[in-house]
């Protein structure tokens, strides 16, 4: 009877997940094994959770000694991939200043510039010169590609084709398929530029159509009118 | 805990006898004892705030408080009552002194009993919200303090770095957060203020005191934990953690943390800085632009306040930080009139420098931010150029806003030779104009902050012209409630002389029913 309610007892405890170890026990250093390896859990099911990442970071800082740079490095990766959130720089707080002058994460900061700043071109150049950091983490190039499409949505409603492929690193026949693609499920459409070029005009939204903006009126709002109420009387 | 014998060699003060107990004190710990005795709230209030205050600066200005061992036996030798005279006598010692390294430790070790006594829920006590708020304040700063007295070993003697040995869990980082942890845990804080916007509890209505005839400590203490957790995170860099210890507070109203400007002003001061930091630069101007119009109003009522000085400070900081968030995110809409004029006056010479793209420029921000952000603390000291780095990316942005409010359509062409760049260059800048203005907010979702809306098609960039018609009814609205309050003001005056004292509390709460009566909405 007592084994057997042991066995079920650590059961149950191994059945919390990451994310639940974390809110109950977020200072608590015993953790950290498990938040490493769910980093790497997080890397081969494309899978993502900032807070944990972020108490792994934290407990790297209260204990350097037990700092591991692969993990660290894999991480920032992952917080790259999840642009346009500002991650990336949230990681980088927490990294000390000694470790981020190591080559692969001064990589990953220039990295992150370029996609700050939607150098694409640049960007692309540089990852493929990089593919050992980058590469191990499946789904890196489809979560970029996601960062620059939604870069190109809030800036054109027709966007020329070549400025897409720049932007997404995808060109010919690739593209083509890409495209075929977007336009069956994402709402895309192809159209002829008047130098016969294509262009792909892109879903609107309100930020590529200032216009489908809510109106801001002049209306005061009637919980506002009640603060006077007392006055008016 | 020590006795006062470990202070004898300690006290430089020349003639500071720790078990010289005057009558002064004899008198203020038998009445301070009494009133807590019989949860006079009030009277607990006005002991704290103003005899403490008064017999400190006539007789202990340069030397501690009578040890706690020679006063216990004035008060039954009451453990609690021990714990709360210890926090006091430490506190006061940090303001005026210098503390030891074994001080130091004490006052770690002491601040652990009374967690502790809390944690296990023997006290009934009810104690006012300053109070309770300046424990949780004060642990945090004699944290941060610690962590940069440690950091400094270079002049340490053996003795000290002994000690620093012997009592490795003295400020430990982990202690630090799980007792700020467990007390918001404990207290059931988040599910009190949960279950209070359904109408089952009445924290926020009652201020947070318990007039059912419980005690208010832990569930206070667990309410400005979560406000201690954030300045915690902030200081170790790390924003976003931070920011969801405050969630459960809703701090777009006013509730507990607006009762107590000394936590009004540290939580809008973290709050604001955590968005700086994650780039939500909207939010930021809008939450400082509120405390900093409450503290225009409402400073000269707290002038005898042992914390005006650092009220005058924050003040300085958040003018500075909202200067690095307006010249990154120009929207001047989101501030209120009387703030700007300050602002103005403050700084605006330098955020017209900060607008111009050169190394001046590139001085400013650093400078204004060195200047305003909390003092970072080891172990590992955390990148902190974030406003340095996104200025640096956004070196070109403010000239291309120029241009676009000049026209409605521009060619890429065109804007290219303007900006002197070419075009792949200028499709570059036109993205990241719309990327560092449109951000994530705290649900995930993307937000504008554009002030000049614009799209591209194909070639051409249209800039849709957004004025946003001034707002007539809003105008008349704080000019009707502006000119109402004077007579409030004019009649109720005497009541609030600060002079004379009458209740540190009812001044606090008539400035919270003033300051959100005149500013609706903001």
């Amino acid at each position: 009877m007592g084994r057997e309610r042991e066995t079920q007892q650590q059961q149950q405890q191994t059945s919390y997940t990451v994310e639940e170890l974390v809110a109950v026990n977020p200072y608590n250093p015993d953790i950290l094994p498990d938040l490493e390896n769910y980093v790497h859990e997080q890397v081969s099911s494309q899978t993502y959770s900032l807070d944990a990442n972020l108490c792994l970071l934290r407990l790297y800082q209260f204990e350097p000694e037990r700092m591991s740079i692969q993990i660290v490095a894999r991480i920032l990766v992952k917080a790259l991939m999840a642009m346009p959130a500002p991650d990336f720089s949230l990681c980088l707080f927490l990294i000390p200043e000694r470790v981020q002058m190591e080559e692969q994460f001064k990589t990953l900061i220039v990295l992150s510039h370029y996609l700050e700043t939607a150098r694409f071109r640049e960007f692309w150049d540089e990852a493929a010169k990089n593919r050992s950091i980058v590469e191990v983490v499946p789904g890196f190039e489809q979560a970029i590609q996601a960062y620059a499409i939604h870069v190109l949505s809030l800036t054109y409603q027709k966007v020329p084709r070549p400025v897409l492929a720049e932007a997404i690193n995808i060109e010919g026949l690739s593209l083509d398929k890409f495209l075929e693609h977007q336009v069956a499920n994402c709402g895309w459409v192809l159209e002829k530029s008047h130098d016969r070029g294509q262009l792909i005009v892109l879903p609107r939204n309100e930020f590529n159509q200032p216009e489908l903006k809510k109106n801001t009126a002049d209306s005061i709002p009637l919980e506002h009118i009640t603060r006077i109420f007392s006055i008016l009387n | 805990m020590a006795t006062s014998a470990d202070y004898d060699d300690r006290s430089q003060e020349i003639g500071y006898d720790p078990n010289f107990v005057p009558d002064s004190v004899k008198t203020f710990v038998v009445h301070l004892y009494r009133h807590i005795r019989e949860k006079n709230v009030y009277e607990i209030h006005q002991m704290y705030e103003g005899s403490f205050q008064k017999l400190s600066d006539r007789m202990f200005k340069e030397s501690p408080w009578p040890s706690v061992d020679a006063v216990s036996p004035y008060v039954d030798n009451d453990h609690v009552f021990c714990l709360l005279y210890r926090e006091m006598w430490f506190r006061h010692l940090y303001a005026r002194m210098s503390p030891t390294l074994q001080q130091r430790i004490d006052s770690y070790d002491n601040y652990c009993s009374l967690f502790q006594v809390v944690l296990h829920g023997v006290v009934n006590m009810q104690l006012p919200n300053q109070w309770l708020w300046d424990m949780v304040d004060e642990f945090v700063y004699q944290f941060q303090s610690f962590c940069q007295y440690r950091a400094k070993m270079k002049n340490k003697t053996e003795e000290e770095i002994a000690l620093l040995r012997q009592f490795p869990q003295a400020w430990n980082v982990y202690g630090v957060l799980n007792y700020l942890q467990a007390l918001v845990e404990k207290s059931t804080i988040i599910l009190i203020l949960e279950q209070e916007k359904e109408g089952l509890e009445q924290f926020t209505a009652n201020d947070g005191y318990d007039y059912n005839g419980g005690s208010n400590v832990l569930k206070v203490l667990g309410y400005y934990s979560m406000v201690g957790l954030l300045r915690v995170h902030c200081l170790l860099g790390d924003y976003h953690t931070g920011l969801k210890c405050l969630v459960p507070i809703d701090i777009s109203q006013s509730g507990v943390f607006t009762i107590v400007i000394g936590s009004h002003i540290t939580t809008i001061y973290h709050y604001g800085f955590a968005n700086l930091m994650l780039r939500r630069y909207a939010e930021a101007i809008r939450e400082f632009n509120k405390v900093l119009l409450y503290i225009l109003k409402f400073k000269q009522f707290h002038q005898k306040s042992p914390q005006f000085d650092q009220i005058l400070k924050k003040n300085e900081q958040m003018y500075a930080l909202l200067a690095i968030c307006l010249s990154l995110c120009p929207q001047v809409k989101l501030i209120e009139e009387n703030v700007n004029n300050q602002l103005r006056e403050k700084y605006g010479e330098k955020m017209a420098r900060m607008q111009r793209y050169d190394d001046e420029a590139f001085a400013l921000y650093d400078e204004l931010f060195s200047y305003a952000c909390p003092k970072f603390i080891t172990p590992s000291p955390p990148n902190f150029e974030e406003p340095l780095v996104n200025y640096n990316q956004q070196q070109l942005l403010s000239g291309i806003r120029s241009f676009l409010k000049l026209y409605s359509t521009i060619s890429i062409a065109k804007l290219a030779t303007y900006m002197e760049v070419d075009e792949p260059t200028l499709r570059t800048i036109l993205m990241t104009y719309k990327h560092k203005t449109h951000v994530v907010d705290i649900d995930g979702k993307i937000v504008s902050n554009a002030d000049v809306d614009f799209y591209v098609n194909e070639d051409t960039v249209h800039v849709v012209e957004t004025k946003s018609a001034k707002n007539y009814g809003d105008y008349f609205m704080r000019q009707i409630l502006k000119v109402s309050m004077l007579a409030i003001w004019s009649v109720g005056r005497d009541d609030r002389q600060p002079g004379q004292n009458k209740t540190g509390m009812s001044v606090v709460s008539i400035s919270e029913s003033t300051y959100w009566l005149s500013f609706p909405g903001y």
